[in-house]
């Protein structure tokens, strides 16, 4: 008995034997999870691995259908996140669902408003939310609406929503997804001020130096299964990552090098909304790596370039003759594909199949008269699902049963079976587990070896010194320098070096 | 013993699947025992040729239909339009003695022209189809009112075999008129990239562009053949009912949305397809002819109609599985 009471004064929030299946799949089995108070725990696994339904259970999306849960050393289960945040837990979610038209205050106050009889009291709440802003040093006033607010500010809201009321636990997925270097770090402040109230946080996140960086303790999730914890003061990164896949990964960037051949794609002096002056060329076999901070203009020119927005000035080459793009369709024909970083907006219709996704950009040259030939066109997406080891029992399954690395892995398929000479890849690993990123990594260099020419940009720093034959770093909308292979390769140039270029330096 | 492999039959993977794939054939089918054991003269040939041959207006309103929802909007001129196309073909067949065909693609062609119209506001402005249609709807109704006198006007023997008459005395017409449409529709639809445009589209439409499509033009191309088909449904009935009139199809659009969403058609967009709406075709077809034949107070059909159609759709949800959510 008295142990068990130290047991709950060590432990915030546990669970064991929580067990969850939708129709056939058994999405969890039977796992647990030990949260100290005031610790930040990281969840890791890769998509798929049953996080995200495990924490859904915790804050009442999902009833588990077996299992225990104990938060602050009484019974617990919620029936709607409600449930769980007036019991003390919240969860700021990944992809964050504001009411543009709320201000901060009605944000903050959803669901709980200060109220005078049956009326709102705007003025008592304005006031109340103000005070909580101030102590954040939140530099807006808590009338503004949230539509002006940028995705980190309004995350800071839902952080600040959840601290307002008085949660004790806040899980947060994956945060800092769309958040540049600057933001993230301010991130990480609140996330420490939290922790010294004592609050508990469980983090989840793809990114390992953020998990080294702001972490505690780590618990591994594979397959729905709970594997193990550790705490990250001794824990390596491989072990990490073993855990996670169940193998050792030798190499997380398995780099491929291929003879660069000759240029295949040039711009001059692109300008546009959001970027300027814009100048590089890619060649055959290339794998072009652009870097800088988020909204620095690096998605916004291949927007432009793919024909997604306007271009207000400059010149494309394509193979030394210049081209003109005035929409996606003219891209394509000429032979350039982009892999938008913006999965669900962009890259698919979740409610169709993964055959009808594959070959959506791909049905002009797939006709037998007025009719498609849909044998070959089963086959063909049969054949590209399979280079790009798309995980499903069947192409006819809609994209939205996959993993977030599948949906990621179907986007590629369906640009690599249009054959282009350029394929942008924007953030082709964001959301992606481990195990997906490394055969996306692979597959680059497969097709760089074949002779395409790839433009791939990424706001991870390893990865991109990781696969990139060359550099480009973007500041404010312009250029600001080039890193070569060999200056990798040598050591004279590092993150530290790329990340000053990014910030101007 | 029984009970428990009954209940896990319900809930076996491969019962689940047939179900999402064919539920609303087997309501279809419970709705045809059902109103056969009230009614046997329901199975008669008769019976059956004739509720084939009165759910062709509807079923050619219903593939426009479809089309418009799958791309995320609605078409709620449609049944404007049924009056439009009878006062024009009144005007030029009977009143200046044009010749039926000639008239008849007059007619047609100025409905298609009001769908032109109608994809050209929602897709160019991107305006919300609901509010484009409602508005288009007043204005075609009224334009059926000026174009009419406000007078009805009839037609001859000639005209009306459109709908009496039979191909080799057997096949009566708009059967046989809905059966290509149908034929036609499904192709387009299945086999087709523009089909797969219109899902895709209807589906993620910012994917679809970034995937080459232009969902502006696939857009009007759906709103334009909305309004053939409403051209087309307009002959048929005007043919059955011997006379043009301005005050003719008020609330057709209603039993071509509830066939399209009964026959698996999400109003999210990117969901549909033919034979599904052919079932949801014939489905509305038998809930009229059942409530006729039944003998239900003619004052009461409507709501039983109503009743029935939402009744249909939680089935079919029900046994599916499927949630709004």
């Amino acid at each position: 008995m008295a142990k068990n009471n130290t047991q709950n004064d060590e432990y915030v929030f546990e669970c064991s034997g929580i067990s969850k299946a939708f129709g056939g799949t058994q999405a969890l089995k039977d796992v647990q999870l030990h949260v100290k108070r005031g610790e930040v725990l990281a969840l890791l696994g890769e998509n798929g691995a049953g996080k995200s339904t495990l924490m859904k259970a915790i804050i009442g999306l999902h009833q588990p259908d077996s299992g225990t849960m104990t938060f602050e050393g009484k019974p617990y289960s919620a029936r709607s996140p409600v449930d769980a945040m007036n019991a003390g837990i919240s969860m700021i979610h990944q992809e964050l669902n504001p009411e543009p038209h709320l201000t901060i205050a009605e944000s903050i106050f959803l669901k709980r408003e200060s109220m005078n009889g049956i009326f709102l009291n705007k003025k008592a709440q304005n006031e109340r939310a103000q005070k909580i802003l101030d102590d954040f040093n939140f530099p807006y006033p808590a009338t503004t609406v949230m539509k002006k607010l940028t995705i980190a500010q309004m995350q800071m809201v839902e952080i600040i929503k959840a601290v307002s009321s008085n949660a004790r636990m806040i899980i947060m997925d994956e945060p800092t997804s769309s958040l540049d270097s600057e933001e993230t770090n301010h991130l990480f402040q609140v996330i420490r001020d939290l922790k010294a109230q004592n609050v508990a946080i469980i983090y989840i996140s793809h990114r390992m130096e953020e998990i080294f960086e702001i972490c505690d303790s780590v618990a591994v999730f594979r397959d729905g299964t709970y594997v193990g914890s550790r705490s990250m003061e001794n824990v390596t990164r491989p072990e990490l990552i073993s855990m996670m896949v169940g193998r050792e990964v030798s190499n997380v960037f398995p780099k491929i090098t291929v003879p660069i051949g000759e240029t295949v794609f040039k711009v001059e002096g692109l300008c546009g909304k959001g970027f300027s002056d814009i100048s590089f060329e890619v060649h055959a076999g290339e794998i072009l790596g652009f870097s800088g901070l988020v909204g620095s203009g690096r998605s916004e020119t291949m927007r432009a370039i793919f024909g997604l927005d306007r271009l207000e000035s400059g010149k494309i080459y394509l193979e030394g003759k210049e081209i003109r793009i005035r929409s996606p369709r003219e891209a394509i024909n000429q032979g350039i594909a982009m892999v938008n970083e913006d999965r669900k907006d962009y890259g698919l219709c979740l409610f169709r199949s993964i055959r009808e996704n594959i070959s959506l950009p791909n049905l002009p040259s797939r006709q037998k008269g007025l009719l498609l030939n849909q044998r070959r066109e089963k086959k063909e997406c049969n054949e590209y699902s399979k280079l790009l080891t798309v995980k499903t029992p069947s192409i006819e399954n809609n994209a939205f049963s996959l993993s977030g690395g599948n949906q990621q892995k179907v986007v590629i398929a369906k640009w690599i079976m249009a054959n282009p000479k350029v394929l942008i890849l924007d953030e082709p690993t964001r959301g992606v587990d481990v195990g997906a990123k490394s055969e996306i990594h692979a597959l680059m260099g497969k097709f760089a070896q074949e002779g395409m020419a790839i433009i791939m940009i990424s706001s991870e720093l390893p990865e991109v010194m990781g696969m990139s034959d060359r550099i480009l770093i973007y500041h404010e909308g312009k250029l600001n320098g080039e890193v070569t292979r060999e200056e990798i390769d040598c050591g004279a140039v590092n993150q530290e070096s790329i990340l000053a270029k990014e910030f101007g330096e | 013993m029984a009970a428990k492999g009954n209940t896990s039959f319900f809930k076996s993977e491969g019962f689940r699947t047939f179900m999402s794939k064919y539920g609303v054939s087997v309501i279809m089918l419970f709705m045809i025992i059902g109103i056969a054991i009230a009614r046997p003269m329901f199975l008669s040939s008769t019976n059956l040729l004739n509720v084939c041959t009165q759910i062709s207006i509807n079923g050619l309103l219903t593939f426009g239909m479809c089309l418009a929802i799958t791309t995320g909007g609605i078409d709620l001129t449609v049944g404007a339009q049924l009056a439009l196309c009878s006062v024009i073909l009144g005007q030029l067949i009977t009143n200046n003695g044009m010749p039926i065909f000639a008239g008849v693609l007059v007619g047609i062609l100025v409905a298609t022209c009001f769908g032109f119209i109608n994809g050209f506001l929602i897709a160019k402005f991107n305006m919300f189809a609901f509010v484009v249609t409602l508005s288009m709807q007043l204005v075609i109704r009224g334009s059926a009112q000026v174009v009419s006198g406000g007078r009805a006007i009839t037609f001859n023997s000639a005209f009306t075999q459109i709908y009496y008459g039979k191909l080799f005395g057997v096949i009566p017409f708009p059967i046989l008129i809905f059966a290509v449409v149908f034929i036609i529709m499904y192709l387009m639809f299945h086999w087709t990239k523009l089909g797969r445009y219109i899902l895709a589209v209807g589906g993620n439409e910012k994917a679809a562009i970034a995937s080459g499509v232009n969902s502006v033009r696939v857009k009007i191309i759906c709103y334009t053949i909305s309004g053939f088909m409403a051209g087309l449904a307009a002959v048929i009935m005007t043919a059955k009912t011997g006379s043009g009139q301005s005050n003719i199809g008020v609330g057709y659009e209603t039993d071509a949305v509830a066939a399209s969403v009964i026959g698996g058609t999400s109003f999210a967009g990117g969901v549909a397809t033919m034979p599904g709406c052919l079932i949801g075709i014939f489905i509305i077809g038998f809930i009229y002819n059942g409530i006729t034949m039944i003998g239900i107070d003619a004052n009461w059909q409507s709501i039983i109609r109503g009743l029935i159609i939402i009744g249909t759709v939680m089935l079919d949800m029900a046994i599916n599985g499927r949630s709004r959510s």
